[in-house]
Formats: structure tokens, sequence, C-alpha cells
């Protein structure tokens, strides 16, 4: 066999794979087979970039070039160009929105220069289906390391000095909870890992599992020998597809090279995975309501204590992390928990990975250190607002969190600062708002998905959120008063107070810190039925200047219900009975005639 | 639909699943996993077979089938629409883009039109928020989407 000259690495995340990277991959196949490069050159599907705007990407190694927005057609120019006569395809390369200047290198882009990759350390550098390149990359040498010189008190201490917190959302001190866990005795224990990503507009677990999934199976199996657990169960999303295969694989794969199952290397250690899927409920990444789903039964979670530490899975000692929590094990062993603990800040160490998504410039996976501030991962990072708009609100935390406004922005990320800010850090979500997004209806929408997956076992949850929900769509269409405002706040006060899990305690945090820090919307919607970025349909009219309209028609002919009538030349009217509030009109009027009121 | 004999290929199949299974026990989200996967949906007759095969109460069956999002009683048209409603969509605009299908297709979220073609749903998150809005018709992805492309995209089903 020929020595492998060149690396082709696809995006296979799901973001690229949405736009037919599979195919671009094809096509690499098919033009470097017609060179007769088949063995020179091997083309890779790798894990996720992180760059999802630019998607789909392609990376050459071994000359790292990045190119972005790739089409199936496109492999064909960078095997003739890139390929065999050594030049870059300008015209596929990044193009730097401030200096209008083609980079080459990942490394030299706003979107990589402040991100540090621990957790994604190999998403986008390995092929995730092949367990020798994770090997290649220090893969299992970290349990190799734990077997053969641990005793799991010491894999339990190093956990802890490292000071790693559960990435899921609730940031509880890992080491702590194996802790736990290695202390109750019984015949049998589980490693459990939260792979069920929830929250809307988050897709960091999902992106490891996809791009890394060997780093999960590893650290489940140094769990399980530092907690004393034979089994090992991953609940995954079955909405998940690509991830599941993988990871399946994944566990196939070890399983063959004797890395799970009996005796691992030779250490007298036992471990094994299965993979159970979860149906679609919210509720279930709470831990107590996850057990229950694993089980077979409706995922209502139950009260702590007992925990899942004393009585878990069918009621035997459980230890429940999530995947990125998971990914984190083997670099602290590799590194050493000293190196963990120096990066990030007092109480949060080591890294975040974030799904900064919504009205930023650079939608993507981005990995940072604690203690980086919002303003860094919202403009360095995502490179500022779309379309040149006013930057409004960052959302964090997805249902249980909140909106953090222009005055949190030089708030360093942690744990500890988040909530103090009213918001939580959760599970990664990063939703960025602007000027366009009323907050009273973003509020409403979380509040719509807690409604949907409230489980229904406690009353506050149940029937307090929906009544939230009632008032916000009340106040978003213009029916609201001044009272609703007060008795959302006390609404919002008892559900927190008077619920059983986390979901319902934390469900009204987008209300209440929208309250605190937009309460000048809300009053507009009250007093004045006014949307002030107006966006509510019900408090919007949409209106034709008379002597800007030079009656060309456009407006009439877009409008989809038919509300606009007027003669040639002639000023036009919008009938408000038949406007159905589109905007159709205004985008398509050239004169800048209609106006949003 | 045929649901009337247990002799049906699909109860087989099923029943070689549930049989095949080394422990019943905690099974049953799989075993409905399965089911659905055979059936399309969850019908009653199938909850009934399901809750006979792994000796459990109908109740006990219909109780986790209607906890959870992923199952449903009702059949999907042949071409199922997903408009993904997570947040990065949302704030994208995913809202006016069901607006736009519920009027073109003249049904509400979780419905299906008279022919069967199209059923509508929407669902949390698919996790390519770069390609916000998303909308998935029969497993394709399409990205950026805008109200005034939702004609075309419907008229690229065909039936075959």
């Amino acid at each position: 066999m020929a020595d492998v000259k060149m690396h082709i690495l696809v995006c296979g995340g799901t973001g690229c794979m949405s736009s037919q990277s599979d195919k671009i991959v094809d096509s690499f196949h098919r033009c470097l087979k017609e060179q007769g490069l088949e063995e020179e050159v091997k083309v890779l599907t790798t894990g996720c970039f992180g760059f999802c705007e630019q998607g789909p990407i392609v990376k050459v190694a071994p000359d790292n070039t990045f190119y972005v927005k790739v089409t199936p057609e496109d492999a064909e120019e960078i095997v003739a160009e890139h390929v065999i006569k050594g030049r870059k395809v300008e015209r596929l390369l990044f193009v730097d929105p401030e200096t209008a200047e083609h980079v080459a290198d990942s490394k030299h882009m706003e979107f990589y220069k402040k991100q540090m990759r621990v957790a994604l350390r190999n998403c986008g550098f390995i092929d995730p289906e092949n367990l020798g390149e994770y090997v290649a990359r220090d893969g299992y040498l970290a349990l190799a390391q734990v077997l053969e010189s641990m005793t799991p008190q010491e894999v339990v201490d190093t956990v802890k000095k490292s000071g790693l917190r559960g990435r899921g959302g609730g940031g509880f001190p890992t080491g702590l909870k194996w802790e736990f866990a290695s202390k109750y005795q019984d015949d049998q224990k589980y490693v459990i890992c939260n792979a069920d990503e929830g929250d809307p507009g988050a897709f960091m677990d999902r992106s490891i599992l996809e791009g890394d999934p060997h780093s999960v199976v590893e650290a489940m199996a140094i769990c399980g020998y530092a907690i004393g657990a034979s089994k090992g169960m991953v609940y995954i999303r079955a909405e998940y597809p690509l991830a599941v295969s993988r990871l399946r694989k994944a566990i196939e794969d070890a399983r063959e090279a004797g890395l799970l199952g009996d005796n691992i290397l030779g250490s007298g250690f036992s471990f094994d995975i299965e993979l159970r899927y979860g149906a679609g409920a919210f509720v279930c990444g709470e831990e107590t309501a996850l057990i229950r789903s694993l089980e077979g039964e409706r995922g209502e979670p139950t009260s702590k204590p007992p925990f899942p530490a004393e009585k878990g899975f069918w009621g035997k000692p459980s230890n429940v992390n999530n995947v990125e929590t998971f990914a984190n094990i083997p670099v602290i062993f590799l590194k050493g928990a000293d190196w963990f603990a120096s990066i990030g800040t007092e109480k949060s160490k080591g890294t975040k990975v974030f799904a900064l998504a919504g009205k930023v410039n650079n939608v993507g996976l981005v990995e940072v250190p604690m203690g980086t501030t919002l303003r860094e991962v919202v403009f360095d990072i995502g490179g500022g607002i779309r379309g040149g708009k006013k930057f409004k609100a960052v959302q964090t935390g997805g249902p249980s969190g909140g909106c953090l406004t222009e005055k949190h922005l030089d708030t360093p990320i942690d744990f500890d600062n988040l909530i103090a800010a009213g918001s939580m850090m959760g599970s990664g979500g990063m939703i960025v708002l602007d000027e366009d997004n009323c907050m009273p209806s973003v509020a409403k929408f979380y509040l719509g998905f807690t409604v949907e997956e409230s489980c229904g076992k406690c009353t506050p949850c149940r029937v307090g959120n929906k009544r939230m929900y009632e008032l916000l769509d009340k106040i978003t269409s213009g029916r609201g008063t001044e009272a609703d405002l007060k008795l959302l706040r006390d609404l919002a006060a008892t559900i927190k107070d008077t619920s059983l899990c986390g979901l319902g305690q934390t469900a009204p945090n987008p209300v209440l810190s929208t309250l605190d820090n937009f309460r000048d919307e809300y009053e507009a919607h009250v007093k004045e039925r006014r949307c002030p970025s107006g966006s509510c349909k019900k408090l919007i009219s949409f209106e034709i200047l008379a002597d800007k309209c030079k009656g060309c028609t456009l407006c009439a002919r877009v409008c989809p219900a038919g509300a606009i009538s007027g003669k040639v030349r002639e000023p036009h009217v919008i009938d408000p009975e038949k406007c159905v509030k589109c905007g159709a009109c205004k985008d398509a009027c050239k004169f800048g005639a209609i106006i949003k009121k | 639909m045929s649901t009337c004999c247990k002799t049906d290929r699909r109860y087989e199949e099923l029943t070689a699943f549930i049989e095949g299974l080394p422990d019943k026990k905690g099974e049953l989200i799989t075993v409905l996993h399965k089911a659905q996967g055979v059936f399309g949906y969850l019908p009653r007759e199938v909850q009934e077979f399901v809750a006979d095969k792994m000796e459990l109460p109908l109740a006990k069956v219909y109780g986790v089938v209607n906890f959870y999002s992923f199952f449903h009683m009702e059949p999907k048209g042949r071409f199922p629409i997903s408009v993904c409603m997570g947040t990065a969509c949302y704030v994208r605009g995913a809202e006016d883009v069901v607006d736009e299908l519920e009027k073109q297709l003249k049904i509400k979220v979780g419905g299906v039109t008279d022919d069967g073609k199209f059923s509508l749903d929407t669902l949390r998150c698919v996790g390519a928020c770069g390609l916000a809005p998303v909308v998935i018709v029969n497993g394709r992805v399409y990205g950026h989407v805008t109200p005034s492309q939702i004609s075309s995209i419907l008229a690229e089903h065909a039936d075959a």
C-alpha cells in the first residue's frame, strides 16, 4: 500500500450532513479514483468542526487548509488544484469580514482564536468510526493508566481535585458525586450517561457523540472502576440517529479490542455498556426521571433523597453524568488534575462548550475556558450581530435559564456568575437575540416549551406554568393589564418554591429574567398596547405612505391575502381587516413607502 | 389499516423481537420503539398486543405511549413534515414558516392532509442551528427556509 500523503477531512456533523456533506465525500472518492490517487489521499468523515455557519466544511491536511461552504461539485476542483497542483482554491476559503482577506488556516480565524478545545479535542480531527484514530490521539491511555496504577479512591480524588463540575446544567462537583456512589455497597452498581439532550437550541452532546464517541466510552469505564460498577447505560435521544449509530459502533469496537467486557486489559476489572433510547421528554434530563425512563416507565421524577448514588437504576447505587462531563474525564487523567484546575475561574474549572446560535454571525459550536466574557463569545467568536442589527440579549440555560443583557456582557462566564445574573449555565445553549426579538414573546416561547414538557406530577408546574403561559399570551396579544405583571411574579415565586424537580423550579426563570431586565417592554405591551420590537402580530399594523407610494403595484402583487388595492401610478392602501401582517409588502417595496407601526 | 388479524407479518416481526429479548423487565420503551418502527404508529390494537406480550396492563402501556412525544397514536402522512422549533430556529422566524405551512396545507400542527400525503409537526432542535430555520420533509433537510419558499418545497414532493 502506498503511503498516505494527504488527508481530506469532511465534516460529518449534523449541520454539514444536512447540507449533503455525505455527497461531498462520495464526490471526493470518485474524483480521487479517477486520478488514481485513492491510495495516497485518504478521505475521512469527521465530527463537527464547530463553524456550522460556514458549513459544509472540508479541511485538507497536512497544510490545514480550511474550505468553507463546499458543494459536492467543488470536490473536483479541490482535487485538481489543491491535491494535484498544490494550489489552494481561493474562492472556497473563508473571508475575514473585517479585513476582507482570505484566511486558509482555521488558527487565524477570529472564530477559533479564543477557543480552547478540551471536551471537543478530537472533534473534527479523527474519524469517529475508527478506534485506531482515537487510540493514536492517546485514546484509552487514561483508562490503561487508571487500571494499572491507581486505586478507585485515587481516581475519585483526582476527579475531585480537578474541580470538574457537571456540565448537564446543575454544576454539581463530579468527583463528589463519584465519591457518594463509591461509598454505597451492593451486588450491582451502574454508571449512567445522560445523552438525552433536550434543551432546544443545544447540540453540544450530540456533537461529542458524533465526533468523538470513544471519549465517552472510555470515561464511563473509568467511572465504573472508580465507583465499583460493572455496567454502564447510555440514555440517548432516539432523534439522534447518527450519534446512536456512531456510539453503538464505538461500543462494539471497544468490546472487540478488549477495552470493554470481561477483565479489561488483564486488570481483572470488567465493564460493559448498553444503550437505551429516550423517547422525547425534556424532564428526563432530571436524573431521577431519567432512571424511571431507563426502567421503561413514564419519566416522572421522584423526590431526593434517596439520591441515585444510594438507590438509582433498579434500586441500585448509580452515578449519572452527562456526555460533556464524561468527555472531560480522559484528559484530566492524561494531563493531570492540576492542569485542568489551572483553567477557568476559582469555582468553575476547565472549559465549557456552547452551542452559539440565533442572531449572531458565526453560528456554531464553541468551547471556551470558564471565565471568558459573554462579550468575547458573542462579538469576538460569534462575530457580532447579523445584518448590523443591535444586540439585545443573550439567552443561556435554555428553558431553565434567563436572558442577559448589555450590562452583563462583561461578566466572566461561570456557573456562579450566571446564576447571580439571573440565568444559569444549563447545558450550554446560547441564543443571541437582536432588536427585532420581543422579550415577552421569547418568555412565552419558553413557557410553551415547559407547559408541553411538564410531566404533570406536581400541580405548581403542571397548572402554574400553564397559567403563566396564558398571561403571556394575553400580554403579547394586547389584552394584558398591569395587574397581570404582578400576577406573573407571584405565580413565578410560587412555582419556584413548590415544584418537586428542577424543571418546575427553574421554569419561571425566562419570565423573571425578562421582567427584571426588560420591564419597559412588558409595560409598553400592557399600557400602550405596543410591541417595541414590532414582532407581536396583534399589536402591529402596516401602512402605506401616500406621498412615497409610486403606485407600482408590486406590493399588491406580493400580498398573499389580497389586502392591498389601488390603481397603477396611484397610492395604494392596505385593508387592515384582510392584512395578515406578514410584512411581505414592506420587504418588497422599493420606495420605502410601507411602514410598520 | 389492516390491524385486524394478528397473523399479519408485522405482528410476527414484533413477536420475534419481544421473544428475543433476554429479559422483558424494563424493556417497554425499547419494545414501543420497535413497534412504532414496524407499524409507523401505535394504534390501540398495537398497544393491546404489546401489553399482552409484555404481560403488562394496557393502561401502563398507554401511559408510557402518551408520556413521550416520540410515540404517536395516529398515522403520519406519506411525506411527514417537521419544522424545527428549537430556540435558534424560533428566533430566526420558524413561527412564520409554520403559519405558512398550515395555511398552504390547510391543516394544523399535528394534522394530516385529507389525501394522507402530508403531515405537519414541530420538533425541538435538530441540531443544525447554523441552517435555521430548518424544515424536514420526508427526511430531507431544508435550511434557511422562508415562508415564500414553502410552495416550491411542497411541489418537490410529488407521489411516485
